[in-house]
């Protein structure tokens, strides 16, 4: 009986499958909960099963204007997303290869002390910072633009560090042979090495892509316009409209969320081993 | 530094600029700021600012909540790093010694990586809810005074909070266990197969061990993690502000500093934040530092 | 006295591969049994088999008389040396000799004089209280080995052990460990792809190809008596003649050789094995011409042709002389040629 069960490793399977589950359960309440009527919801919560209502309430959620300002639709608000989530990426890719670039293949004089600036970065995440970070983007009058959105979330270093620890494990004989075939420092960044980081810049831009996409805090201080809501914050909106009035629309709220949910998603899954090679190459 | 290098070229200059630009507007300059409005009392209308040393510093600490405050957050974020790590552990121990089918668990618990904390809030508030949340209604069945109330008490509160961080970072986890498990060379693992019967027993004297350095790494994220950035499952959870004695220290400077305007305690807090970073981080590093000299 | 008896293993994967098909072997107590053969003939799989880190398909495994199949590894006692020797990399040296027997409850007064006296053998007394990762790739081999000593065990199993050494350190290792098994007295597996290594280290070789077991028998056995047309090719070096012929009345003639005798032979194609020091360079014989020669001091390798196309590998004394485009005259005896049956490759004589 003992080997049975070694050999089928059944509670093995068990508890893996308890912990999906435990994963995947409460947002399945919360996708079935979404396809019924709020009547449903207030009268006997959460549902397990579907209640027919997906196309009426994901249509209306995207297409009709709620919010405190009556403005957004959740399409835009998806957008907005969309927007932080590829400018965040890509700001971040661009900036931290350049830096990395810059201080591990040259010898400059600031070159030791730029790249201690770079790693105080790593010391005080947004939250600690987030009122005087507030003001100066008010002060540049950056406040409720797309700009003021994704830049100053790019300051931190790991993208740096990221890039920093890639190109110096790329082998110094690759230098030396551009150097002799008379490539200069600009021509060495555009023809070697950025193709040969084309992975590491994929796996970062994954992962910076769902960052950007679930940032919350930053949004929240910067736009008090609601049209560049992304739509993580729509999600507060909508609920602080279910406890004030009327009937709660619990089924929007969760159509918002699961709409929050799918994109990053279907990304980390559908490029699941670039991403989890970049997030492991990434926190070193 | 790379044996070989370029010199006498504008091109490291222009390279390193958006970066160092970018930080020194929009991190040195505010952390200075931060720093600089601890040590003023602004008065309510804004119109001077009197500069009191540490004044502001002496008053969040003796100020009860503040204390309390931290104490919280403290709990909290020894809480999800335990609970969080330990659940991850559990599924990443168990993939691992998986025969077959371990390919299929992977993408199954690896997804909730990019569930968003703001979303696990969502889904932390409405599960609890006492409204329509089917947790909330198993605690407290149908005919008896309920017992768990989030919305009114504080450690109720804080298991909420909880539950939804916890949710979140087992993912997170369970991504570099398995790689940190997946790293032990099998070759080791099978000698201890015949050295060791217990299975329990090889685990902990063996894989444990040869894990302890992706322990320890995890264990600085995600306490940073739950000490920092869980602003988001906090205000999700309850919009309207929190029970009291239920807010993180982060959650406080916003509510200090935005909602309270006062600028000067919330910026001490700031600090005092900042320090704590500080302390993690040189204990990171010279905990990695004595690794490589090994 | 421990005895090991294999009979029928047989190990198929999952996906239908079947790496070990119908062993059937007896090892006898004391000796040094080397599993042989070329990669992926299924020689690790069987020793793995025996250790309990891979699980048998079908047959039975029998320590001592009693069916081992579904016991522990740990509870097999038997003990193992790894190609990578697997040391615990977070322990010290005497940890991980120790390690084994603090799982077993054995006293610790008798641990610590088990420990001693193996790295008295293994030279490694000073180097108890480092790690792995300061050691050296031949003193790890020896921590490994010693590891294994300790414990005592019925059953020593040695999977590649020396297959990361330097050439120069794998001659002194097999010389250390034949003489440390004849010491210790233990039956012992020595798993090793390098037909000179199993010549040199075992007592019977058993040689393996495609998960079979092609023959079992002692080095000078193999060697001179091979039972098959891989083992007679796989053994030897350099590799013995193989050449297509055909036997009639009693006569067996290839490639422009006759040789007579082989009366109780009934007529049939065959393949004719000669091993290299076999041919004999005189007078008379067939003429081969001479493409390559080697000189190797003790040796001379000739390297010729027939008129045919033929290539023979042909060795005589070092210093013998002969020059490439020489025509030479060959001849063999009859005692010396090893004849295969065309098809099923068995040795007819």
């Amino acid at each position: 009986m003992r080997v049975f069960w070694k050999r089928h490793q059944l509670l093995n399977h068990l508890l893996l499958l308890l912990g999906v589950a435990f994963l995947a359960l409460p947002l399945w309440l919360v996708f079935a909960s979404s396809t019924h009527d709020p009547g449903t919801l207030i009268r006997e919560g959460m549902q397990l099963g579907f209640g027919g209502k997906f196309q009426e309430t994901y249509y209306g959620v995207l297409t009709e204007k709620k919010g405190f300002t009556e403005q957004v639709t959740a399409a835009t608000m998806m957008l907005n997303s969309l927007i932080l989530g590829l400018g965040f990426a890509l700001g971040k890719i661009v900036v931290s290869m350049t830096a990395a670039y810059a201080i591990v293949y040259f010898r400059f004089p600031l070159g030791g002390a730029l790249f201690w600036v770079i790693f105080t970065t790593l010391l005080l995440p947004l939250e600690v910072r987030i009122i005087p970070s507030y003001k100066v983007v008010a002060d540049l009058g950056m406040l409720n633009s797309y700009s003021g959105l994704i830049i100053p979330l790019i300051a931190s270093a790991t993208g740096t560090f990221y890039f920093r620890q890639f190109f110096r494990s790329v082998p110094d004989e690759l230098l030396e042979a551009a150097k002799l075939d008379g490539a200069g420092p600009w021509k060495f960044f555009i023809d070697i090495l950025l193709p040969l980081s084309r992975t590491m810049m994929a796996a970062l831009f994954i992962i910076m892509f769902v960052v950007g996409w679930n940032q919350y805090l930053w949004p929240l201080l910067m736009t008090t316009d609601e049209s560049y809501n992304t739509i993580v914050l729509g999600i507060k909106s909508v609920m602080q409209n279910i406890d004030g009035n009327r009937l709660p629309e619990y089924n929007r709220g969760f159509a918002l969320a699961i709409l929050a949910l799918v994109p990053p998603v279907c990304i980390v899954v559908f490029f699941q081993r670039w991403f989890i090679k970049g997030l492991l190459e990434s926190d070193k | 530094m790379k044996r070989v290098t370029f010199s006498h070229s504008p091109i490291p200059y222009l390279f390193v600029l958006p970066q160092i630009a970018i930080i020194a507007v929009f991190f040195l300059w505010p952390s200075a700021e931060a720093i600089r409005l601890s040590f003023f009392l602004e008065d309510p209308w804004g119109l001077s600012n009197e500069f009191v040393w540490f004044e502001n510093y002496q008053t969040i600490f003796e100020d009860p909540e503040y204390v309390g405050t931290l104490i919280a957050t403290l709990i909290f974020s020894l809480s999800v790093t335990f609970l969080s790590l330990g659940l991850a552990m559990l599924l990443a121990v168990q993939v691992d010694g998986l025969l077959r089918g371990g390919g299929t668990y992977r993408p199954l618990i690896t997804w909730a990586y990019a569930i968003a904390p703001a979303v696990a809030g969502l889904v932390a508030r409405f599960l609890f809810s006492p409204q329509i949340g089917p947790i909330y209604a198993w605690l407290n069945p149908e005919g008896q005074p309920p017992w768990f109330e989030p919305n009114l008490d504080s450690i109720d509160a804080w298991v909420v909070v909880t539950s939804g961080a916890v949710w979140r970072q087992v993912s997170v986890n369970f991504i570099y266990l398995l790689a940190g498990l997946q790293s032990i060379p099998r070759a080791v693992l099978e000698a201890s197969r015949i050295d060791n019967p217990s299975g329990l027993g090889r685990f902990w004297s063996v894989t444990f061990p040869l894990l302890a350095p992706t322990l320890f790494f995890l264990m600085v994220i995600n306490f940073s993690y739950a000490f920092f950035e869980t602003f988001a499952i906090i205000d999700t959870v309850f919009p309207f502000g929190p029970p009291s004695g239920a807010a993180s220290l982060v959650y406080k400077v916003y509510v200090d500093g935005f909602k309270g305007a006062d600028l000067g305690g919330s910026s001490a807090q700031s600090v005092v934040l900042m320090l704590f970073v500080l302390a993690l981080t040189v204990v990171q590093f010279r905990y990695l530092e004595k690794k490589i000299h090994y | 006295m421990t005895t090991l008896t294999l009979q029928g293993l047989r190990k198929v994967y999952p996906n239908g591969t079947e790496a070990v098909r119908g062993v059937d072997l007896e090892i006898l107590d004391g000796e040094l049994t080397v599993f042989v053969g070329p990669s992926g003939c299924g020689k690790s799989t069987l020793l793995r088999m025996i250790a309990g880190l891979e699980e048998i398909s079908s047959g039975d495994l029998l320590l001592d008389g009693a069916r081992i199949n579904d016991v522990e590894p740990a509870h097999r006692d038997v003990a193992m040396v790894f190609q990578n020797y697997a040391l615990y990399p977070h322990m010290t040296v005497r940890r991980n000799m120790s390690y084994a027997l603090q799982n077993r409850k054995v006293p610790k007064t008798e641990i610590e004089r088990r420990v001693l006296e193996a790295a008295k053998m293994l030279q490694l007394e000073e180097f108890l209280e480092r790690k792995p990762a300061q050691l050296s790739g031949g003193q790890r081999q020896r921590v490994a080995m010693g590891r294994a000593i300790v414990r005592e065990p019925k059953l020593f199993l040695f999977d590649e052990p020396l297959s990361n050494l330097d050439a120069q350190l794998r001659a002194q290792m097999r010389v250390d460990i034949r003489k440390l098994q004849r010491q210790l007295k233990v039956t012992s597996i020595f798993v090793t792809h390098d037909q000179i290594e199993a010549m040199t280290v075992g007592d019977r070789l058993a040689v393996l190809n495609n998960g079979e077991l092609e023959q079992i028998g002692t080095p000078m056995q193999v060697y001179s008596q091979p039972a098959s047309e891989f083992v007679a090719s796989f053994i030897g070096s350099p590799r013995i003649n193989l050449v297509d012929g055909e036997v009639k009345s009693g006569v067996l003639s290839f490639d422009g050789f006759e040789v007579p005798g082989f009366t109780d032979i009934s007529d049939q194609p065959v393949r004719a094995g000669i091993r290299p020091e076999d041919l004999l360079v005189g007078t008379s014989g067939t003429k081969l011409q001479v493409d390559l020669v080697e000189e190797l001091g003790s040796d001379e390798l000739l390297y010729c042709e027939s008129p045919s196309g033929q290539d023979y590998r042909i060795r005589r004394p070092g210093g013998s002389g002969h020059r490439s485009g020489e025509a030479i005259d060959v001849s063999v005896q009859k005692e010396k040629i090893h004849l295969f049956h065309k098809s099923s490759k068995k040795r007819i004589n």
